[in-house]
């Protein structure tokens, strides 16, 4: 057994958090301000920050993760990382060449109180930052919320930077054609679907942070050290003329869309991330009304497509009992779509705190599932899930590679989704968002209780046909 | 090929601005090696300057991930947010193998006081306690250990006094680490400070004798991939007792019991040298540098053990062994060389490896034309003749260097004068000693410290070389060159490359590297043809 130490006896907990399921704030900002382009995500804080977030990007990627650090030593902890973080923009702009550079804090300098405004204008003020060039920013705090409130900041932070009021003659009095969409933290396969949904509707849209052409690039042999993807500046700038905001995921998109609207009065559709057949219904509406155009026959068919996948393989996945662990948009949506497919979702845990998140799980699951268990927030880890597995049993898991743990020591199949997947390939490429996101998915679920059942059934009812 | 290193040099610092220029090329150097003169001297274990994207990490990373994450029965408990607990989660491809289902491995198991915010305003120490008390009640484990991140110096936990408080009330071993990840410059402040707490709260509580007639402990050995299982059953074969490894497969218990040994045997100078040195002092336990990456390599290590011994039987049953596992170690370089000779390899990995794999590559007719350490020192590059000439600088003055004195009791030497000063004086041993990688490098191949990802990029650029080895930040970057990547960290799901059969292994990974067709489809047959010729022509039927 890999864990054979956790003990089914469940024990309240107050301090120890063991078999985490979330990671720190810093690396989801990496991760957002990586979907700008020609963007160069900065580490503010001691160079093992930086390090272990890259090494963590790559291994979930499989691609090359560029970032900088402040390096801090112990000088720097004590007199603060002004000297440092100012020697890095001018290093950063000289041999790295970027647009823009993302700045992001971590415990450390939290913990010292750098400002990072104050010396960000310092070194404008010192000619350290080219004509045409941008330092931004956000506070990540490695001590509050998770990886994904640091994608959230960094995300809102390209609002707060970049978008700007319309100038001109009719500035402010007709809103601009394009829709901001938010797709939160998906994959890179996941935000390029987003932009396909949206395309066949006609409709112009600026898609923020976007991933796709970073982080899945093509080999070509000749390695590009800022790849061709990225939402670009000028595009971020019009973001605050567009005629409406669509965020997806609340929990890493809302902060941002909520920004547009404060600032610039965009109106703003929050939506569950579309993953699963009704919460991309719900994204797929929002499309119809926004393009003031009927579904197209190639959405609807899409559709029709993932529906006769559903009602053919119904008996495989009526009453399968189903733990998801990971991040709360993520969680939201999979339990939904699971409970649709009158599977049971009977444990969700993420280690993300949030208020929303019970009270967006209810909506989803709708009471279908009235024994399934919640936990969320510090103290809600993968040990706690397990230990419930311990005392009854699941038919599958849906999570990051860390489950594999579980999945070996319960004999449960797992369907890797979500992050970090640091052992299989395919979750950068293949999107589970959208219709045909779903029909993955279930391909997924089905191909895992398949292979399962293949192995354990006997010999005499071992089948060939399904 | 002939490349001019000392021009290249300058092709590397050409874009930098002039103080990192001028830094950078201390820390990039030709390699000089002339009759009766030594290598060249190289600057390293000097900060990385803000805003260079390096290959290092920091002292928490070398703390808890290089020498105490591979041993499977103590409890590392991370005190600090969630983010430095989670990365270090079994990551590194330790393995480690209990002798029996019942026995304890706490390595699949990340643990954290996952600090908020409250405790960062109001101090973690209560929390921490906590933290110890939980994690004895639901593991009743033999040992804790608390490895402390960034923020817990700064807000001023005092870790060692609860720690103390805690092995008081507990009964267990519990013990702290200050390796917070400002410290040094590199992981390596963290390898220190992990060998001083070793030294100080574990190393030398068990004096139950140990069994066997020729008794060693393998330091800087952490099995990534395997390597140590080879390494043990070597060993084993030849009648040598591995009493600790530290600390790949490695326990508490036999930590514990190590200065019960009579030889150390040094791997990775960088990350156990301290402790070698401190149980020679205390204990009198001299050591000697090993290296078991190649095969030829590996067989002058047994040999300087059986010599360290003087035993003719088990110099005999020594030399039996490595006739035996030559038999395949040959036939399978005789079928590889032919395919590898003359291809060029670059090593920047680590604090040994660097080092030892260049006589793997060597062994299939590969040159190693540049290599470098993530978090060496000079003692590395250059010998650790050098070390009175090391200026200590702010940084690695911050580490603490325990003082040892002879154990009044414990103290036995195992070699007399005269034998010690044999030993010394033979050409085939290096005793309490390492002679450092540039003197195995060849005159004008570049040796550079903590290499910039722009350095490698141009390195790249100008070789071309048949691969490139490095860690997992720089391997998709290099393959987007057309130039594979073998990851030296982690193996890649790979190996074990240790030993001679290691040695094997690690010949067919970079043969199926170099020689693999598949790097020659990226380029799309309609790109291979200049000019908007047709190949071919439709007909119709």
């Amino acid at each position: 057994m890999l864990l054979r130490h956790t003990p089914p006896e469940l024990a309240e907990r107050q301090a120890l958090t063991v078999n985490p399921a979330k990671t720190c704030q810093p690396i989801g900002a990496m991760y957002a301000a990586l979907g700008i382009h020609n963007c160069l995500p900065h580490s503010h804080g001691s160079q093992g920050c930086c390090a272990y977030h890259r090494s963590t990007l790559t291994r979930h990627y499989k691609e090359p993760i560029m970032a900088a650090t402040s390096a801090f030593t112990e000088g720097a902890s004590v007199f603060g990382g002004q000297a440092n973080l100012l020697q890095a923009i001018t290093n950063i702009f000289t041999i790295y060449d970027p647009d823009v550079i993302a700045v992001h804090t971590t415990c450390l300098s939290e913990t010292i109180g750098d400002d990072i405004p104050q010396i960000v204008s310092k070194a404008r003020d010192e000619g350290k930052i080219p004509p045409g060039k941008r330092v931004i920013h956000c506070n990540t705090p490695s001590y509050v919320g998770s990886h994904v409130t640091g994608f959230s900041n960094m995300v809102k932070a390209m609002v707060d930077y970049f978008a700007e009021s319309p100038k001109g003659p009719s500035a402010g009095t007709t809103p601009g054609r394009a829709v901001n969409v938010i797709p939160g933290w998906v994959e890179p396969g996941d935000t390029r679907e987003i932009k396909r949904l949206a395309g066949e509707f006609g409709i112009e849209s600026i898609v923020f942070p976007d991933t796709s052409d970073v982080l899945d690039a093509p080999q070509t042999g000749k390695a590009q050290f800022y790849p061709k993807g990225g939402v670009a500046v000028e595009e971020l700038a019009r973001t605050a003329a567009s005629r409406a905001t669509v965020c997806l995921g609340p929990t890493a998109s809302e902060a941002a869309a909520r920004q547009l609207y404060t600032k610039f009065k965009i109106p703003l559709e929050s939506l569950e991330l579309p993953i699963g057949l009704r919460a991309t219904d719900r994204f797929v509406n929002t499309l119809r009304h926004l393009a003031r155009s009927p579904v197209p026959a190639s959405v609807a068919a899409e559709r029709g497509r993932l529906m006769d996948m559903v009602t053919d393989m119904h008996q495989y996945l009526y009453q399968v009992r189903v733990a998801l662990w990971g991040d709360p948009d993520q969680l939201v949506s999979l339990a939904g779509f699971l409970a649709d497919l009158d599977m049971r979702p009977v444990y969700v845990v993420t280690g993300t705190p949030g208020k929303q998140f019970e009270k967006r799980l209810e909506t989803a699951l709708a009471g279908r599932v009235p024994e399934a268990k919640f936990r969320q927030g510090p103290g809600a880890d993968m040990f706690l899930m397990h230990q419930w597995i311990k005392n009854e049993k699941v038919d599958l898991l849906i999570g990051n590679t860390y489950g594999k743990y579980i999945a070996r020591d319960e004999g449960v199949p797992l369907v890797r989704h979500g992050f970090p997947i640091l052992d299989r390939v395919g979750h950068s490429y293949f999107p589970t968002v959208g219709y045909r996101g779903a029909m993955r998915l279930l391909e997924m679920i089905l191909s895992a209780l398949m292979d399962k059942k293949d192995r354990d059934s006997p010999e005499e009812s071992f089948e060939l046909v399904m | 090929m002939s490349i001019d290193a000392a021009q290249i040099k300058q092709q590397l610092l050409e874009v930098y601005p002039s103080k990192v220029a001028r830094k950078r090329a201390g820390q990039i150097v030709v390699n000089r090696k002339a009759e009766g003169q030594e290598v060249p001297e190289i600057l390293s274990n000097v900060r990385t300057l803000p805003g260079i994207i390096s290959q290092r990490g920091c002292c928490y990373a070398g703390c808890k991930g290089v020498v105490l994450g591979p041993t499977r029965d103590i409890v590392n408990i991370t005190h600090g947010p969630i983010g430095c607990g989670f990365y270090s989660w079994l990551t590194r491809r330790n393995q480690t193998r209990p002798p029996t289902p019942e026995d304890e491995n706490f390595m699949t198991y990340c643990f954290s006081t996952d600090m908020q915010e409250e405790q960062i305003v109001f101090g973690g120490e209560k929390k921490l306690r906590q933290a110890i008390q939980e994690a004895y009640d639901l593991f009743h484990p033999k040992a804790i250990g608390v490895f402390s991140t960034c923020p817990v110096g700064l807000i001023g936990d005092d870790v060692h006094s609860v720690t103390a408080d805690m092995k008081e009330k507990l009964g267990i071993n519990v013990f702290g680490f200050s390796c917070e990840g400002y410290k040094g410059v590199s992981q390596s402040a963290g390898h220190h400070i992990a060998n001083n707490q070793l030294f100080k709260h574990v190393i030398g509580r068990d004096d139950k004798p140990l069994p066997g007639k020729f008794r060693i402990n393998m330091l800087g050995e952490y099995n990534i991939g395997g390597d140590a299982f080879l390494i043990e059953d070597l060993l084993e074969r030849c009648g040598i007792t591995l009493c600790a490894t530290f600390s790949g497969n490695s326990t508490v218990g036999a930590f514990e019991r190590a200065h019960g040994a009579d030889l150390n045997c040094v791997m990775c100078h960088r990350s156990i040298n301290y402790v070698a040195d401190m149980i020679q002092k205390k204990y009198g336990i001299p050591w000697i540098k090993v290296n078991l990456l190649s095969a030829d390599a590996t067989a002058k290590s047994l040999r300087r053990i059986a010599q360290y011994f003087d035993d003719p039987e088990l110099s005999e049953r020594t030399e039996q062994v490595i006739q035996q596992e030559m038999v395949a170690v040959v036939k399978a370089q005789r079928e590889i060389r032919p395919r590898c000779e003359g291809k060029l390899a670059m090593l920047f990995v680590g604090g040994s490896r660097a080092h030892h794999y260049q006589f793997l590559f060597a062994e299939i007719g590969m040159r190693t034309v540049a290599a470098g350490y993530e978090f060496g020192h000079r003692d590395d590059y250059e010998g650790r003749r050098v070390l009175p000439t090391i200026k200590i600088d702010a940084d690695s003055r911050n580490i603490e260097e325990l003082r040892v004195e002879p154990d009044p009791e414990k103290y036995q030497p195992r070699l007399d004068a005269d034998r010690r000063a044999a030993l010394s004086a033979s050409a085939d041993m290096e005793l309490n000693d390492y002679r450092g990688m540039m003197p195995d490098m060849e005159h004008g191949t570049l040796v550079i410290d903590d290499i910039s990802h722009h350095e490698m990029e141009r390195l790249l650029e100008i070789y071309r070389p048949a691969v490139f080895c490095a860690g997992i930040k720089e391997k998709y970057a290099v393959q987007k060159f057309g130039i594979p990547c073998k990851q030296l960290h982690s193996y890649d799901y790979g190996g074990p490359y240790a030993a001679f059969q290691g040695a094997i292994n690690f010949y067919r990974e970079i043969d199926r590297m170099v020689n693999t067709q598949v790097w020659s489809f990226i380029q799309p047959p309609w790109e291979k043809h200049a000019g908007p010729t047709l190949e071919a022509t439709y007909v119709r039927e």
